[in-house]
């Protein structure tokens, strides 16, 4: 199936009628496919950031894997305790992948499991006791953590625990910002409440708490860019080549102090705007900091957004910008040139977080590939209003796909490439269909700015044209699996 | 243009380059990072044995422990039934989080849903919900099962499962008969182990009580010989597969309680469906009437064990995980004391070759000093296994270390087992401790090896150790779990890795006159 509007205004009416009713009334207010009007004006119907349905595969997390996971894990001089019982930091233990220049345990906390450990007597008589003897034996052990921030499991909020005081208290004490998140889990309906109240104790907690020496004309921030696998630091290079000086990391390889001197910065490049809009916005009211969403992924959009910012500044910036793009760009079409006549025309379906779902097109499209499916786990309206008119006509559209409906959709619409979390990428090893990791980049990475680039290309080319989809054999000539006995 | 010439670097190289190393130094300005004096000084005292006494005088903060929560456990349980769905009722994060973690140390999808609570159900319980979950995945991934486990969330704010799941049914959303299991797993008290363990029973009491059958142990033409196997929260599904091989050079007839090997190991074929293989819902009741049920994890299967043995009223022999040739002999000494059945001749001729291959190994083995960590009964089996070729275990961490059974606490036996080998006399286990603990040990008391989960790696590496992954979970390694490590097969295994690793590290360190060709 290909891209006619009705036909996949058919297919995904078709999808939907395995729900019953309620849910089916409800799924089907996360559809559209995309067509001229929404196009052009991009009349947005998708509804997004409401409650998944109980009971089927959403891929959706929770606001403590927003805030902990995503926000404040990758500040990496401060130490994060995950409050509550273990298993919340023990699966957010590492597997994001946000690199951290630094010794780990001494200098540097991002990989590691700091947690009260909830027992039952905790819950009965609360663990803010606890918290301030772990606020202290946090000091003795990691004497040059420089902050701690409290991030909340769900029994925290539940059982009323008053963290926001302890913190206070031990903040004197310890002569150390103590921040309280409450990124209980319940809190919202997706991770993207946790980024939100992440944000939020930032601007209560930590901005503008210190000075930068001397500031210059040419300051900037990049804000949103988690370091996945190197990405802020690929895209970091570019900005400084280009002469700007880059005050503070968010959060990637992030430090307490680049938070507090943030406010100093002329300019604020946002990547995942998802996930750090507030911050922007509160800077821009606060500070008069003007601000603006940039793309680093593949050339076209590198190339655009690069002119973007240098257009914000001065002629001797704009110079630097264009000999950078001439210097790059040789590379950028080789690259293109070997790995386009191996992709061209691939269907491409993505359903990735709140922004590289939308980011990512542009880099696709750089290597010939079309996306015939996108969505977001946990986008808001007007992350779709931006996708919308980046989108081919019959493109489908679809926020918190279940995991039902992203295999129906490959089924039927037989799909080159699949991008998408460690939960769905093993379902497409059994259908046989290419499949990318695209929250971590499988292990891959960096993804972002030119060197980024190159490894996004070879990944895909890898992934697409890999000889093991070939040795896939159907269903039939395969004896069935006899379990027990 | 060939790749070469593209020059392609990942972050394996990319930032190693000097424009990289540049930017590296250039951002410390606005870090106001610790001096590297500091830096150092703070290292070395990370490595001192005062910070050690420190580390482990402290009485509230855990730090990288080696344990997960309850529910993630009772996913996999629920894994291990025949078409069956886990259901999380709770926050759906953590259902995320299950799976997540589950898919990457096996490297197979973990079909699970959630409840999806949010603050409203915080406030009015989490029903609704419920009753809507049962319905949407009923229709959806058409479960002959759905087995419902607790988060924290539901715990404390105390849904009760039994009342909620009974209006589900006069609601109509399922059937009166439609088989919905359910276990209470709160995630402050124990681990993933003890959420199997309360998923196990859950299944089992519930599909045997709501038959209708009377347990008559070792009755029934049907199920009169044979034998109930449980293998616990079970990283390798290559153990179910060794543990079958074993069965049936018995030639006994057997039921595995709880088998997930299908939903962990199942085939690429083009097509994906929600449930591969599993013990089926049928054969549960009747393992009632089974001869006996032997347990390989005694310390995960602690209410299990207590339930079969009590309601069922049948004999039950609970060992921990059988590794070793000691550890597999009593294996199969207790199948054939429980079925009659003498002990094949081919395990016995693979016993020889396994304590064969032993003996080629020992000399890389014999007095190297090991770290491990793990789950108690995997933690049993590993001491076993050191003990018998010669290696001396040091340093022993169960963070989830504090269960008993039958009033046997797992330090005692631990502790016992050391004490009976004169390979035994240095180690101290450590139980509710964690790898920071670890770390500090292996830094103020070297050893030759550690032997443990993924997790393990950052203070092996500060330590300079090599790390043989055994356990789980197992993120950055593929395919381990294919592999058996339990019975003689397991063994070899087992042995392989540790000797090779040893062999390796050998030639890491030698060059030039003993960079050697033969060993």
């Amino acid at each position: 199936m290909g891209l006619s509007i009705e036909e996949n205004q058919k297919l995904v009416e078709e999808i939907l009628e395995a729900y019953p009713k309620k849910a089916r009334k409800d799924r089907e207010k996360h559809f559209q496919v995309a067509d001229e009007k929404a196009i052009d004006c991009s009349t947005c119907a998708v509804k997004s950031n409401i409650k998944s349905r109980p009971g089927v595969m959403t891929p959706r997390g929770c606001a403590y894997a927003g805030s902990k996971g995503v926000v404040w894990g990758p500040i990496k001089d401060m130490v994060h305790i995950s409050h509550g019982p273990v298993g919340c930091g023990q699966y957010s233990w590492g597997s994001r992948r946000n690199f951290a220049n630094g010794t780990l345990g001494i200098d540097n906390f991002t990989a590691m499991q700091i947690t009260s450990d909830f027992q039952e007597t905790d819950i009965v008589f609360g663990g803010d006791k606890k918290l301030a003897v772990i606020m202290r034996e946090i000091t003795e052990m990691f004497p040059l953590a420089k902050g701690i921030s409290v991030q909340s499991e769900c029994p925290v909020g539940l059982i009323g625990d008053d963290i926001e005081a302890v913190s206070k208290k031990m903040s004197k004490e310890l002569a150390m910002p103590i921040v309280p998140v409450r990124c209980e889990g319940f809190r919202g309906v997706s991770q993207s409440l946790g980024h939100h109240i992440a944000n939020d104790a930032i601007r209560d907690f930590v901005m503008g708490r210190a000075e930068l020496a001397e500031t210059g004309p040419y300051d900037v921030n990049i804000i949103g860019d988690y370091n996945i696998g190197g990405d802020a630091w690929a895209s970091r290079i570019l900005l400084e080549e280009m002469g700007l000086r880059v005050i503070a990391q968010w959060s990637g390889d992030g430090s307490l102090n680049e938070l507090e001197i943030a406010h100093k910065a002329k300019l604020n490049l946002i990547h995942c705007h998802r996930s750090m809009n507030y911050m922007v916005d509160h800077m821009e009211k606060a500070y008069g900091i003007p601000w603006l969403e940039y793309n680093f992924f593949g050339p076209t959009k590198t190339y655009e957004s690069l002119r973007a910012i240098a257009a914000l500044f001065d002629a001797t910036i704009q110079e630097n910008c264009e000999q950078m793009i001439a210097r790059y760009k040789p590379v950028m079409d080789a690259v293109i040139r070997k790995y386009r006549p191996r992709l061209e025309n691939k269907t491409v379906m993505l359903m990735i977080g709140g922004l590289r779902s939308r980011h990512t097109i542009g880099a696709y499209e750089d290597l010939g590939m079309d996306i015939v499916a996108s969505g977001y786990e946990f986008a808001h309206k007007d992350d779709y209003e931006k996708m919308l008119p980046m989108l081919a006509e019959g493109t489908i559209v679809m926020d918190d796909p279940t995991a039902y409906e992203l295999e129906e959709i490959t089924k039927k619409m037989n799909i080159d490439l699949v991008g998408s979390g460690v939960k769905e990428k093993y379902v497409y090893h059994k259908m046989g269909v290419p499949f990318r990791q695209m929250h971590s980049w499988d292990y891959s990475g960096p993804y972002h700015g030119f060197d980024g680039f190159k490894v996004f290309a070879k990944d895909m080319d890898m992934t697409v044209n890999s000889p093991v989809w070939d040795l896939v054999s159907r269903k039939g000539t395969m004896e069935p699996k006899e379990a027990g006995v | 243009m060939s790749r070469d010439e593209l020059n392609i670097k990942d972050n394996t190289s990319l930032f190693k380059e000097e424009r990289y190393v540049q930017q590296r130094e250039n951002k410390k300005q606005f870090e106001a990072p610790c001096s590297e004096k500091e830096t150092a000084e703070a290292l070395a005292y990370s490595k001192s044995a005062e910070y050690m006494e420190k580390n482990f005088s402290r009485q509230n903060v855990v730090i990288n422990p080696h344990k997960a929560c309850q529910p993630l456990g009772s996913v996999m349980a629920a894994l291990g039934f025949e078409k069956t769905l886990p259901f999380v009722h709770g926050s759906q994060g953590c259902n995320a989080y299950f799976r997540s973690h589950l898919s990457r140390h096996f490297k197979e999808p973990t079909p699970s849903v959630s409840t999806s609570m949010t603050e409203d159900a915080a406030v009015f319980g989490g029903m609704n919900n419920l009753i809507d979950g049962l319905e949407n995945s009923v229709a959806l991934y058409k479960p002959e099962m759905v087995a419902i486990c607790t988060t924290c969330m539901a715990e404390v704010i105390g849904d009760d499962l039994n009342s909620f799941i009974g209006n589900a049914r006069i609601k109509g959303v399922i059937s009166e008969e439609y088989p919905v299991a359910y276990c209470n797993t709160p995630s402050f008290v124990g681990s993933h182990i003890t959420g199997y363990d309360a998923m196990i029973k859950g299944i089992l009491s519930y599909l045997y009580t709501r038959s209708g059958i009377e347990s008559k142990p070792g009755s029934g033409a049907e199920s009169g010989e044979k034998l109930n196997v449980m293998l616990g929260f079970e990283p390798y599904t290559g153990n179910f597969a060794e543990l079958r091989k074993i069965l049936g050079a018995f030639d006994t007839k057997y039921t595995l309680l709880g088998d997930h090997s299908g939903n962990y190991d199942s085939p690429a074929t083009g097509e994906y469906e929600y449930y591969y293989g599993g013990t089926k819902l049928a054969d549960v009741p009747q393992a009632a009437n089974a001869l006996a049920t032997l347990s390989l994890q005694k310390y995960t299967l602690k209410k299990t064990q207590e339930y079969i043995s009590g309601t069922w009223n049948q004999q039950l022999a609970a060992l921990s995980t059988p590794l070793g040739i000691k550890g597999t002999d009593t294996l199969l000494a207790t199948i054939s004391e429980l079925t009659g059945l003498p002990i094949p001749a081919v395990l016995t001729e693979e016993r020889g070759r396994v304590v064969d291959a032993l003996m080629d190994s020992h000399p890389y083995l014999h007095g190297k000093r090991v770290a491990l960590v793990g789950d108690p009964d995997l933690l049993i089996g590993l001491i076993g296994f050191c003990l018998e070729t010669g290696m001396e275990p040091v340093h022993i961490i169960c963070s989830n270390g504090d269960v008993d059974f039958n009033e046997v606490k797992f330090k005692d036996e631990a502790e016992a087992l050391l004490a009976a080998s004169p390979y035994g006399t240095e180690a101290t286990v450590h139980v509710g401790k964690d790898l920071w603990h670890m770390r500090s040990l292996l830094l103020n008391d070297k050893v030759d090896l550690a032997i443990g989960s993924s997790h393990l790696k950052f203070a092996a590496k500060d330590a300079e150790v090599p790390l043989v992954r055994v356990g789980f979970p197992i993120f950055d390694r593929h395919h381990m779990h294919r592999y058996p490590i339990i019975g003689y097969q397991g063994t070899l295994n087992l042995l392989s890795l540790i000797v090779n690793t040893i062999l390796q590290q050998l030639d890491d360190h030698n060059s030039g006159f003993n960079f050697e060709l033969v060993r």
